[in-house]
């Protein structure tokens, strides 16, 4: 039976030479936790099963600084590596295999031009195209949306683009699925109601999303705690859970929190 | 000694030449057919279809063949176990290298295709390749399809996905994993340093 993932993630400002690893909250307030490579490092060495890289700068002439970080990252690091941000081609995306990535996340451009995921899936495969998703609760209900119950009331999720900073009007159930049917391999799925809070996972866009389509979810956004993995992935179908502060700021390390779930009786990778 | 890692043009290299570095192999990615002369080992890697994968591996199938009858250590690895047999549901009209009898099938429809993930192994019998991994340890797989040997003893290990699925396979000089050592953590490294070891006896 396949394992539950635990996935650090790693937000990249491409900034500075080498990158460094930041932190916001509710796609705000930036706080620095490391240099992208020495992090990556480190929670392979934890026991992560995959490691996220996002840049969120997104732009052209950081793509470098990233392919180099992946680079050195892949010389030590020997489990999957995704990168995302700002990847909007085939060339680009290429770019960024050709480095060492295993997998490759898009988000903004897939919802600008849907027809990249099957241009990047066709060429590299499904396994290879993960869709990032940030979805917000939306609690002015609208016909033709999917409404998830919450304990806030029935609400429908609306995609976000551009980091969070501007709304597109689609449902993110509904593009989560047809993203699938595009050829993504894997939805990366985020609150943005609950990144950054440390209130825990969204459960019922998590499960609601992990219902829908035939691929894993990797549930993002407000993990503070091994008990909220846990409360993830005991109530949802997530294949994983992705985390950033809690592994960045000391809190808990991956090999502990693995440790936690498996003695609750999570299949996790020891 | 030098593992040839086949570049047949199906994708990223740079994992497991880096992965067999790191183990204290001497990778070289070789991109000719006669490049495969005198070289201590041979990795087979592979990422994408089936038929895909053979038609661009048919031009090194003479050299392939010939190192495997010199005794060779020869590892493959995701299609790279695939194309060794047959044919597979892939790719009908393609023809596998056959060195082991049987086919590769698609998974059961009854889980989640492809299996991607971490799961974990049942060892079969034991095998050099596989010494220091015990039952249960886990290892990253990636795929849609699945070998099935005719002679069942040639599997090595095997893991759960809705069915029974061959994950390594073992034969004289041949071993092959369904899985990704590259990808597996310090497990996958150790089969890929029992792989440089076993080049040096």
């Amino acid at each position: 039976m396949l394992a539950r993932r635990i996935i650090p993630c790693l937000d990249c400002d491409l900034g500075v030479p080498g990158g460094r690893v930041v932190k916001g909250i509710e796609f705000k307030q930036i706080r620095y936790a490391g240099i992208p490579w020495e992090l990556a490092c480190q929670y392979y060495e934890d026991g992560a099963d995959e490691i996220v890289f996002l840049d969120i700068t997104a732009s052209h002439e950081r793509r470098e600084t990233m392919t180099g970080v992946i680079k050195k990252t892949s010389q030590s690091v020997f489990v999957p590596l995704a990168v995302g941000g700002g990847i909007n081609s085939v060339e680009q995306a290429r770019e960024v295999f050709n480095a060492g990535a295993d997998k490759i996340t898009v988000n903004t451009s897939a919802l600008k031009r849907p027809e990249l995921i099957s241009e990047i899936s066709d060429r590299y495969g499904n396994q290879a195209v993960v869709l990032a998703i940030d979805a917000k609760r939306r609690y002015v209900l609208e016909e033709g949306r999917h409404i998830v119950q919450t304990e806030q009331g029935p609400c429908w999720f609306e995609c976000s683009f551009y980091g969070g900073r501007q709304f597109t009007g689609i449902d993110a159930i509904a593009w989560a699925s047809k993203a699938v049917s595009l050829g993504a391999g894997e939805i990366l799925l985020t609150s943005m109601d609950r990144d950054g809070t440390y209130d825990g996972f969204d459960i019922p866009l998590t499960s609601a999303v992990a219902k829908k389509v035939r691929v894993p979810v990797i549930a993002s956004g407000g993990c503070a705690s091994p008990q909220h993995m846990l409360e993830v992935f005991k109530k949802t179908d997530a294949s994983a859970a992705l985390a950033a502060s809690i592994f960045h700021f000391g809190e808990w390390n991956v090999r502990n929190v693995k440790t936690y779930l498996k003695e609750r009786g999570v299949n996790v990778r020891i | 000694m030098t593992i040839a890692i086949v570049d047949y043009g199906m994708g990223n290299l740079f994992s497991i030449y880096n992965a067999l570095d790191y183990v204290g192999g001497s990778p070289k990615i070789i991109n000719e057919p006669d490049e495969l002369a005198g070289v201590g080992g041979i990795v087979v890697p592979g990422v994408g279809a089936f038929g895909q994968c053979m038609d661009r591996l048919c031009r090194f199938e003479g050299a392939l063949n010939s190192a495997r009858d010199c005794g060779i250590p020869i590892f493959g690895i995701c299609i790279g176990l695939q194309v060794l047999f047959e044919g597979s549901e892939e790719s009908p009209a393609a023809r596998g290298l056959g060195w082991i009898r049987g086919n590769v099938v698609k998974l059961p429809t009854s889980v989640m295709v492809p299996q991607m993930g971490w799961n974990s192994l049942s060892i079969k019998r034991p095998v050099e390749m596989l010494q220091g991994i015990e039952e249960g340890d886990m290892f990253y797989f990636v795929h849609s399809y699945y070998a099935q040997p005719e002679d069942k003893s040639l599997i090595a290990a095997t893991t759960e996905h809705g069915v029974d699925v061959t994950a390594a396979v073992a034969r004289d000089n041949l071993f092959a994993t369904q899985f990704h050592p590259e990808k597996s953590g310090a497990k996958g490294l150790r089969i890929l340093e029992n792989f440089v070891r076993a080049l040096r006896c």
